[in-house]
């Protein structure tokens, strides 16, 4: 059985590792607003630009489609743009990605694909590593800022733009999770290049049946505005994943201050019953004593 | 006589008001939208959108990058990568 004196250094240690967690639980909490507001802010750009691109997309196909639309005709070679968080203490959230993305890896190998990964935020970098040695394309590095915003969304989509268009893949996934809430996060695969044909083509926000000019013509208009797409798609990822990882903190934060509180309350029985222990010896032995006289 | 005005970045939504007219710099030349305009899409150059609240008013300028206008029955909404005021 631990000393008093052990005991007692353990419940405070354990004390000031709840003060931690709580600290960074409410610092979650206060982030994750924010962040469930940027990602909010974000949502009018996103769905006009859809709207638009679902009309003008429709309009534009066949041979004169851009080929970030239509595609390299082949779909060999595939990039995993993976997002991670920079930073840990954020519960499963990092390995559920990693484990997203290994699946989609594996199945695209299996189909005999060649698979590259292009790894966004430093926490994935380790595991995906470990089971893919070979296959860890560029990293893009999003710790030196402090809320990954539209700046690096453009430059992470304007080096995948750069890839396709040097021919260095021919499909590209973009890996991230959906924040659903504090305690669900949606790991989710989704395709960014080439451009997948709207679901809902046909209605978009332009007038309908009305004659609709265009200046210049629809291609270019289309062409322009793929690349834009995609830094939306991006920026999209870089929000859920910012929304995610203060969502992922708060709640195992919280799950690790309730811990260190049970085992609080557990030392400091065992703290109590010993010291009682001891009093109870103690009190015999001087009761033995005074009898023995 | 009002136009529905948007100006949207991807940080957010910047303007959303009705003025009187907005003058876009389109890729192929700039262009005045009054309220009644016709069905319209053009894209942008980096450029000032010129703001005019009521029909005498002093323009107000806003200056945009990247981006695309579409004029629909709706108003005039303007998307743009990046703004400063």
């Amino acid at each position: 059985m631990a000393s008093l004196k052990e005991l007692k250094g353990r419940i405070t240690s354990v004390k000031s590792t709840q003060k931690i967690t709580k600290a960074k639980q409410m610092v979650a909490a206060a982030k994750l607003r924010k962040a469930q507001a940027r990602a909010e802010a974000a949502r009018p750009y996103a769905e006009r630009l859809a709207a638009v691109m679902a009309s003008l997309a429709t309009k534009v196909s066949g041979d004169n489609a851009p080929r970030l639309l239509a595609g390299t005709g082949s779909n060999q070679r595939h990039l995993l743009v993976v997002v991670n968080t920079d930073k840990g203490l954020c519960g499963g959230l990092n390995s559920i990605i990693v484990r997203a993305a290994s699946a989609k890896a594996r199945e695209l190998t299996a189909e005999g694909k060649d698979v590259e990964f292009y790894l966004v935020g430093r926490k994935g970098r380790a595991p995906l590593k470990r089971n893919f040695p070979n296959d860890i394309g560029t990293q893009f590095d999003t710790s030196q800022v402090r809320d990954p915003g539209f700046e690096e969304a453009e430059q992470i989509a304007n080096e995948v733009i750069g890839m396709f268009e040097n021919g260095r893949f021919d499909v590209a996934h973009l890996v991230y999770p959906i924040f659903q809430s504090a305690l669900v996060q949606d790991p989710t695969v989704q395709q960014i290049v080439p451009v997948p044909a709207p679901a809902n083509a046909g209605e978009g926000s332009v007038n309908s049946g009305a004659v609709v000019e265009y200046e210049p013509s629809e291609e270019e208009i289309l062409e322009e505005l793929l690349p834009r797409f995609i830094k939306t798609q991006v920026f999209g990822a870089l929000l859920e994943i910012a929304a995610s990882e203060q969502g992922a903190s708060m709640t195992a934060m919280d799950n690790a201050t309730r811990n260190a509180g049970d085992l609080i309350d557990k030392l400091t029985i065992q703290y109590n019953r010993s010291r009682q222990a001891a009093i109870t010896t103690e009190l015999i032995e001087i009761i033995a004593g005074a009898e023995a006289l | 006589m009002a136009l529905r005005f948007e100006l949207v970045t991807p940080a957010k939504l910047v303007r959303s008001e009705d003025v009187h007219m907005v003058v876009v710099p389109g890729a192929e030349g700039e262009f005045g939208v009054l309220e009644g305009h016709a069905p319209f899409m053009s894209t942008i150059r980096d450029g000032a959108v010129q703001v005019y609240k009521t029909a005498g008013s002093a323009p107000e300028e806003i200056m945009i990058q990247g981006g695309f206008a579409e004029v629909g029955d709706s108003g005039l909404t303007v998307l743009a990568e990046h703004v400063s005021e």
